[in-house]
């Protein structure tokens, strides 16, 4: 038997909110009663909207319900490459240092790498209460499948409530893999982590549809919780010093043989900072007219020490790297500040970059929507704003 | 080599609209296309079947409506088309769905390559890549800009971008990949393909079809379950200038400094 959902007809007078609350166009209005269609996903926001007639059941089937009392404490995964710990790991302490404070556990970081000590030092610094240590040689850095079976088992012994990781190119593998493992659940890119009090529950926010909807989830009958982390959204914790935060060592943890073979890594090293990361991009779209106009604001970059950003149609004419891309088929930013010069600000850019700090937008259309989200917009030609900013700036 | 494409119809995200009474999004008259980053993959399993032979074929669970994906991956060059369709499937969270593509693929038998899109547009997760390739017991490489070559042994070498570069890899099929946009350029149908999508067949397997245990399909086997969807709030509009050039600078200069952001003081940081 699996959930199902049911329409009362008695109780359905055909008012049509539901219809409009859904928002997978599930529902529609047949003979002036409500009839859900194949697209339904239980979400129960027509649950909600039928508050007053009660006319819509939704009866959720989810998994058994396991042993939860087992497990306890918050646990983040603490990647790192080359020595270097990911800079979204100290968001996720600083995510985590708040639940704890609602739950009243211990944090604890997961490392696993070769030569991690250093690391593990580190993390202690950020103020985790313990971190569980694979230490090995024969972990690789990209070896991101041994990586996957270590932390996995490291789960399994040490049964934490939560586990947190970054929304990275490697987190975003490397716990679904350890969550489908696991059989429990995992909410991808979560913006917003806050404890239900009563229930111990995770509720985990996300964006979806290009960050038109959020989604608030949670994950009630099985641990781990899950989730990873979106860059750039949580406040990183401040390294503090070790204030009695001790290493475990995790030895008897087997390591096993990689599934592939990771021949190389190639540093690219672009003139412009990787633009996930920095804080402030300057942007160009369409209308930058020309790839020889985008020096023009490298030149506003340069000055304001920026990574370049870029929309698709930019990207599409060629006039720069894919790599550049912001939006919904490109990279999702979250800049200090965000200029964007010459874009319209389509649905699909904003995507990308909705969720800046400050959007300062230049455009010689008033009507331009991205003026609906712009904090800070000039309307004007971008060959004669760009420059005075420079000029500006320069003093 | 014989590659499975799973593809998701996705809503056409160019058309979507906010209603501003309800705040929901309107999706009647909203049309349905391929996610994106599947149309990637599947031109990428072409155009290893044009060089080292094979077949492709594209998955889909869905609604009975996800056969019209389905055959627009026929017309731009898949051979075999399946939708894993079923009342049951419905609701399923990416472990659920990743469990069910699993178990399609394991019917289909003598699959060599999965490719799949790096992340669907609606949902956004990219979570049923990895963890299909966990139900399969076989391993994934996420976000693959270029399959290099394909050595004698059937290995094959490509490049995973990460962060602040690219690893190359060398892995032996069965293999998940995932794609991104830089890895190719999607060709448009060709005629005869359009042909072909018009008569091919699309093979519909139920529950009953797949070897699967019920308790770990739908919304049954879903451990993540959706209890709010909101807008996020509108931004409060902002500060626009209209104004002549040197006034409009001058001024966003000024309101920014009274926010506390001073232009170039970052610089060389
Ligand atoms: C599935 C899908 C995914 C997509 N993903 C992305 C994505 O990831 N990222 C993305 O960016 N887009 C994406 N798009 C494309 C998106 O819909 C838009 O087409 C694109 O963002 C438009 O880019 P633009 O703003 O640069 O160009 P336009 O929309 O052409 O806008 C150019 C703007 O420049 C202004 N302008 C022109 N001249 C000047 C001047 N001299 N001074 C000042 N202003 C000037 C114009 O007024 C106009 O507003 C996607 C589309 C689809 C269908
Ligand atoms: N219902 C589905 N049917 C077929 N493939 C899917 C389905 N859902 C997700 N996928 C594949 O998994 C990728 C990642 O999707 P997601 O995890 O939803 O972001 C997509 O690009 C598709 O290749």
């Amino acid at each position: 038997m699996s959930s199902s959902i049911k329409v009362i007809l008695d109780k359905c007078i055909g008012c049509g909110l539901c219809v409009r609350a859904c928002p997978f166009a599930a529902v529609t209005l047949v003979d002036k009663k409500a009839v859900i269609n194949e697209n339904c996903t239980f979400c129960g926001a027509c649950v909600d909207a039928c508050k007053k007639y009660q006319a819509i059941v939704i009866t959720r089937l989810t998994f058994e319900a396991h042993d939860l009392s087992a497990y306890k404490g918050i646990a983040v995964f603490a990647e790192h490459r080359n020595g270097k710990l990911a800079s979204v790991v100290p968001e996720i302490i600083g995510a985590g240092m708040s639940l704890k404070a609602s739950l009243n556990v211990p944090l604890t970081a997961v490392l696993v790498g070769a030569n991690v000590k250093p690391i593990a030092g580190e993390l202690l610094e950020y103020g985790v209460d313990e971190v569980w240590m694979r230490d090995d040689q024969a972990i690789g850095d990209f070896a991101e499948d041994v990586q996957t079976d270590v932390v996995y088992r490291i789960l399994r012994e040490k049964k934490p409530e939560i586990f947190l990781g970054g929304g990275t190119i490697m987190g975003r593998s490397l716990l679904p893999r350890v969550a489908s493992r696991t059989r429990t659940g995992l909410t991808a890119d979560c913006t917003e982590l806050e404890i239900d009090p009563d229930t111990r529950f995770l509720k985990q926010t996300r964006p979806a549809f290009g960050g038109n909807i959020m989604a608030t989830i949670l994950c009630q009958n099985h641990r781990p919780q899950m989730a990873t982390v979106r860059h750039k959204v949580m406040k990183a914790a401040p390294k503090t010093g070790n204030k009695g935060g001790k290493i475990v060592d995790m030895n008897h943890i087997p390591v096993p043989e990689p599934g592939y073979e990771v021949l190389e890594f190639v540093e690219e090293k672009s003139d412009t900072v990787n633009i996930v990361e920095a804080d402030f991009i300057v942007s160009g779209g369409r209308g930058v007219k020309d790839p020889k106009n985008f020096a023009l604001l490298q030149e506003l970059a340069r000055e304001i020490g920026a990574a370049l950003g870029a929309s698709r149609a930019a990207v599409d004419s060629g006039w720069i790297p894919y790599s550049h891309q912001v939006g919904q088929t490109g990279k999702t930013v979250n800049p200090k500040i965000y200029i964007a010069c010459g874009i319209s600000g389509a649905i699909q850019h904003l995507a990308g970059m909705k969720s800046s700090d400050i959007i300062i937008a230049i455009n010689s259309d008033r009507t331009a929507p991205i003026f609906d989200v712009a904090h800070f917009g000039i309307v004007g030609d971008l060959f004669e704003v760009v420059p005075e900013i420079i000029k500006r700036i320069k003093g | 080599m014989n590659i499975v494409v799973c593809i998701k119809q996705v809503p056409d995200t160019t058309d979507v609209k906010i209603n501003p009474e309800t705040n929901t999004l309107i999706r009647e008259g909203v049309a349905s296309i391929i996610n994106p980053f599947d149309a990637y993959a599947l031109e990428e399993a072409v155009r290893l079947k044009e060089k080292f032979g094979g077949t492709v074929s594209v998955m889909s669970m869905g609604p009975p409506q996800a056969e019209a994906s389905l055959r627009d991956a026929v017309a731009l060059g898949a051979d075999d088309a399946y939708l894993l369709s079923d009342r049951a499937f419905a609701g399923s969270d990416t472990l659920a769905t990743s469990y069910t593509l699993a178990a399609g693929v394991r019917k289909l038998g003598g699959v060599d390559v999965i490719l799949m899109g790096r992340q669907a547009i609606d949902g956004d997760t990219g979570q049923t890549g990895p963890s299909t390739a966990e139900n399969l017991g076989c391993p994934q490489l996420t976000d693959i800009r270029k399959i290099e070559s394909v050595e004698a042994d059937g290995s094959i070498v490509l490049q995973r971008v990460l962060e602040e570069g690219y690893v190359r890899i060398k892995v032996k099929p069965p293999v998940v990949i995932t794609v991104v946009k830089e890895i190719n350029e999607p060709r448009l149908p060709s005629l005869r393909g359009k042909m072909n999508a018009k008569k091919k067949e699309i093979v519909t397997w139920t529950a009953a079809d797949l070897e699967v245990d019920s308790k770990r399909l739908g919304l049954t086997g879903s451990p993540t379950q959706v209890v709010k969807i909101f807008t996020p709030p509108k931004p409060s509009g902002g500060t626009i200038f209209e104004g002549s050039v040197t006034e409009n600078v001058k001024d966003l200069i000024a309101e920014l400094k009274a926010a506390g952001v001073i232009l170039g003081a970052g610089k060389g940081e």
